[in-house]
């Protein structure tokens, strides 16, 4: 076990533990943007689209992990950020300023639904937000003039600096447009959850009236936590619009928003982390199943099985399985993992215990 | 002018009378206790200060402000803090981190200064760490700092809870039956830290207690309540003598 000698408040403020931590992230970092060279195009492909499913995870996770307020309708948003981004793009405004701007954008749509959600708490919030994603269906559908209703809209490369950067004909660039934005959105939530606003997050997940009496604004706070949330979500949808190339309205499904709630249940709902590792469970999950059906074929006499819904129903006994045994998902196992290694041989099985003797808010467990 | 002052504040749920006709007044610099059985409206009375609840008739002012023209979250801004009768804390935190919550009424910063984490930012945090560092040292939580809350024992959450009440830097405090459920040690403890909250951080305590014991030892004034009117008001040995009070405790001599 390393033990960190603290010497000043800095050392707690600053991001990283200690000099060893961070080489560790930058080194991790350098090898995920040094991926086009050790990874051929499919599996970068597949690498994009789990850095984008981390972005939208980031983007639940502040509003559901961080201030506990559970959203089933994050579909909607990521629809809002990808039709934004099209719809600027295709208006003749450059890219560095359509894809931010369709994230405010979405933050902005995110308020506008907030207003009435303020009042609601968890399964009631939840039901909203359905509903909300299984509207924006429909809304797309109507609004035919701007979204292109049931025939989508395409969407080829766009120029960033005179570099052309296009899911199938550029790739490699696509992918770095990608990890950029999502360190950037790392780096941005990591100083948020430093600062005094990313703590009021958490006390509003953990107790409302305590929050209140240290006088943090319910509402106000519920409100901001929305609006990133949704912003975060929508440059999530704008890339997820770019890598497919072409959507419609069943693009940003209800199911969308389940999967994206299941990737950060699974991840470790309150981490960083846990939408990463999230994101990689769903997003190399199919892949993997689709490897593993040829190889079970195999066994039984040459044919794939095909079942209808396998996926699905996969995920669902995963995420069964993740809430009856780890609660704290993925992350939370690695933080057991690593303490009873650094502790060895004095890992107790109750540290990680739950006490909720003491807790009567209601939130998402 | 006294601190706070109730003026004829009366508070009902449905045909229930919680707070009836209530008034009394808070000095600066005392430690003044309420007492009564269970139900006599005491913890309605701190709720009432922390606009949980609108009063149904009456005035509450704190230092010549009218306290019901402003928001629960605004109660804070105004130098008033408490702690809770069954401890709510932010269970999934660190000890840390739920004192710094405490200082949440002095950020300046706005977001994107914080999501940048501009040198503004880290000035603020930094001074916000040393103001806790203070009360971390004053309540001896040191080597609970980095301790997640949902793994402490009740005794030390008591005190966690007090320490995030005095971080908001308050005039008045709040204290919510601060030695239930305490052992005897800790008991005695909470009750030098009261007597130090009040001479050393000149802070005015307002707190409801059971512990008779505690009650005498530190507190200026007592109000006992029962059914949300009071009962008597003066020094503990008053309160405790008084022929009303004997009679909500006891019942009458037959």
């Amino acid at each position: 076990m390393r033990i960190v000698f603290k010497t000043n408040y800095m050392q707690d403020i600053r991001p990283w533990k200690d000099t060893y931590q961070l080489c560790l992230y930058l080194i991790f970092l350098a090898l995920v943007a040094a991926a086009p060279w050790w990874l051929d195009d499919f599996y970068l492909g597949e690498l994009t689209n789990v850095l984008i499913w981390a972005i939208a995870g980031l983007g639940l996770m502040i509003l559901t992990g961080h201030t506990g307020q559970v959203s089933l309708g994050h579909a909607a948003f990521l629809a809002f950020g990808c039709y934004a981004n099209v719809i600027l793009l295709e208006a003749g405004v450059p890219f560095l300023v359509a894809f931010p701007l369709a994230g405010v954008l979405t933050g902005l749509a995110g308020v506008t639904v907030a207003i009435p959600a303020l009042r609601l708490h968890g399964i009631y919030l939840a039901i909203f937000t359905m509903a909300l994603s299984i509207l924006m269906d429909d809304v797309i559908v109507l609004a035919e003039p701007i979204t292109g209703g049931v025939a989508g809209k395409y969407l080829g490369g766009v120029e960033i600096f005179g570099f052309l950067v296009d899911r199938w004909g550029t790739p490699v660039q696509f992918f770095w447009l990608v990890l950029g934005v999502a360190v950037l959105v790392t780096l941005g939530y990591i100083n948020l959850m430093r600062a005094p606003l990313g703590r009021s997050f958490i006390a509003v997940r953990d107790s409302e009236v305590s929050a209140q009496a240290m006088g943090v604004d319910i509402a106000r706070t519920k409100m901001i936590s929305f609006a990133l949330s949704c912003a975060v979500t929508g440059w999530a949808g704008a890339l997820m619009g770019m890598f497919s190339g072409a959507f419609n309205n069943e693009t940003f499904s209800v199911l969308i928003s389940i999967q994206l709630l299941m990737m950060i249940v699974i991840g470790g709902l309150g981490s960083i982390h846990g939408a990463f590792l999230g994101a990689i469970v769903i997003g190399f999950l199919p892949q993997f199943l689709s490897i593993s059906k040829e190889y079970v074929g195999a066994i039984f006499g040459g044919n794939t099985v095909a079942i209808p819904g396998l996926e699905f129903g996969i995920f669902g006994m995963i995420l069964i399985a993740f809430i009856l045994f780890e609660p704290m998902g993925l992350y939370g196992r690695w933080l057991k993992i690593r303490t009873w290694f650094e502790l060895f041989p004095f890992y107790r099985k109750d540290m990680f215990k739950r006490q909720k003797s003491y807790l009567k808010t209601e939130r998402l467990r | 002018m006294s601190l706070l002052e109730f003026e004829n504040v009366t508070l009902k749920f449905g045909g229930l009378t919680a707070v009836n006709d209530l008034s009394f007044e808070v000095e600066e610099g005392e430690v003044f206790a309420i007492v009564g059985p269970n139900g006599a409206g005491k913890s309605t009375v701190f709720n009432l200060i922390s606009r949980f609840y609108d009063p149904f008739a009456g005035s509450i002012h704190y230092d010549g402000h009218d306290l019901l023209a402003v928001k629960p979250s605004g109660v804070a801004a105004y130098g008033v803090a408490r702690t809770f009768q069954n401890i709510e804390l932010f269970e999934h935190a660190t000890v840390l981190q739920n004192l710094l919550v405490g200082r949440h009424r002095h950020r300046k910063t706005n977001l994107l200064s914080e999501v940048l984490f501009l040198p503004s930012a880290r000035r603020q945090e930094l001074e916000n760490r040393e103001k806790v560092e203070e009360i971390i040292d004053f309540l001896d939580l040191q080597a609970f700092r980095d301790k997640m809350i949902s793994g402490l024992p009740y005794g030390v959450r008591k005190v966690v809870e007090v320490a995030r009440a005095l971080a908001t830097d308050p005039k008045l405090l709040l204290l919510d039956e601060p030695a239930s459920g305490l052992s005897v040690e800790e008991t005695t403890d909470m009750r030098w830290w009261i007597d130090d909250i009040r001479r050393q951080m000149g802070i005015t305590v307002l707190m409801v207690e059971h512990d008779m014991g505690l009650v005498s030892g530190v507190s200026d004034r007592v109000l006992a309540m029962a059914d949300g009117a009071k009962l008597a008001l003066g020094t503990p040995a008053e309160v405790q003598s008084h022929p009303a009070v004997v009679e909500a405790y006891l019942g009458k001599a037959s």
